[in-house]
Order: structure tokens, then C-alpha cells, then sequence
């Protein structure tokens, strides 16, 4: 039962893993690859992570994987925001088949304030 | 097919196959910030990699590696980001 686990969970994280790689090749403007990626990869190394908690099954190890989890969870959002406003910020170009910017004209090109 | 086995034989070389992929845009991406992007998810990776060895070579201490490589990822990211956003700024 323990085999069965690790294997549809590892399987299932590198595919998750493939498929954030191959977002991030084929993506045609930074803002999508941003998206496709943060979350496609939080969902991969978090399931490998929960695999090897099986895989040892000791307190130990469990407790590890939970901190790495809650850790990577908590900042991959909060490092994709930043990346996001300062690529915003230095004027980085959507896609042209992007239908409309939601952030055009709402910050002060000085202060980096919401006007 | 062992556990051990499918591991070593399907899982690493999918990862790698990955890590090779967002190296190339690491390489070519137009800005820079699309390769603090790829740098950020080349780490993330390199945690799947070192969990996946840590589980073929059974020693759970490779994870306190995992652990360092997500704070290096985050600190990584955020660095940059607050670089890049007071470059052009004039104050």
C-alpha cells in the first residue's frame, strides 16, 4: 500500500513538474509564464515532498516535509507578486493578443503608488 | 518493478528533462526578469531532485538540504524583484 502511494504520488508530481517546464518554454509573454509556473511547480515539489513523507513513514521526516511544504506554499505566491509588480514596474510588455491591462495608469510612476 | 527502480529509471530523468527545459529559457529569455522566473523554478526543482534522492539513497538528512534550497529560492526572488523595482527609480 506504502508503493502505492509513492508511486502515484511522485508519478503525478514530475508530471505536474514536466508540464510547469514546458509552460515556461512555450508561454508567449512573462505575465503567463509567471502564472503557469508557480503553481503548476508548488503542486509538483509538494506532492514528491508528501511521496518521500511515505517513503521513510518516521515522525521525523514528516515533520521536515511538513515545514518544507508550508515554507515553499507560503512564499512561491509572495515571490511571484513581487517579480510580478517590479516586471510591471520596469515596463515589461504583455502579449499583443492580451485583451486589456488592469494595472494601466493606476500607479504613480514616481512613488510605485496606488493613485 | 521496485519502487527504488521506477524512482531512479522514470522520476529523475523526467525531473531532468524539466530542469533542461527551463534552462532554456533561462538562456534565452528576453528580459531579465523572465530569467529570475526560470531561476526561481530551477531551485524549486533541484528540491523535487534532492527529495527524490534523498528517498533512493534513504538518508532523510538530504532533506534539511531541501529545506535550505527553498529559503535560497524565496530570498532569490525577492532580492532581485526589489533591485529590479528601485533600479529605474530616480530618489
Amino acid at each position: 500500500m506504502t508503493d502505492f502511494w509513492i508511486f502515484t504520488l511522485s508519478g503525478a508530481g514530475a508530471l505536474f513538474i514536466l508540464l510547469a517546464a514546458i509552460g515556461i518554454l512555450k508561454m508567449p509573454d512573462f505575465y503567463l509564464r509567471v502564472s503557469v509556473t508557480t503553481k503548476a511547480a508548488t503542486l509538483g515539489v509538494g506532492l514528491i515532498l508528501v511521496a518521500s513523507a511515505f517513503a521513510f513513514d518516521h515522525f521525523s521526516v514528516t515533520s521536515r516535509v511538513l515545514a518544507i511544504l508550508v515554507f515553499i506554499i507560503l512564499t512561491a505566491p509572495v515571490g511571484a507578486h513581487m517579480i510580478g509588480r517590479a516586471a510591471n514596474f520596469i515596463g515589461v510588455k504583455m502579449w499583443d493578443k492580451s485583451e486589456f491591462n488592469d494595472l494601466e495608469d493606476k500607479y504613480d510612476k514616481k512613488s510605485h503608488k496606488l493613485k | 518493478m521496485s519502487t527504488n527502480d521506477f524512482l531512479y529509471l522514470i522520476i529523475l530523468p523526467v525531473l531532468s528533462i524539466s530542469v533542461l527545459l527551463v534552462f532554456i529559457r533561462f538562456i534565452i529569455g528576453p528580459g531579465i526578469s523572465d530569467r529570475v522566473v526560470a531561476l526561481d523554478l530551477m531551485i524549486t526543482i533541484g528540491i523535487a531532485i534532492i527529495t527524490v534522492v534523498a528517498m533512493v539513497s534513504e538518508k532523510s538528512s538530504f532533506l534539511d538540504i531541501a529545506m535550505i534550497f527553498a529559503l535560497i529560492a524565496f530570498l532569490g526572488t525577492i532580492a532581485f524583484s526589489f533591485y529590479l523595482e528601485k533600479r529605474n527609480r530616480d530618489d
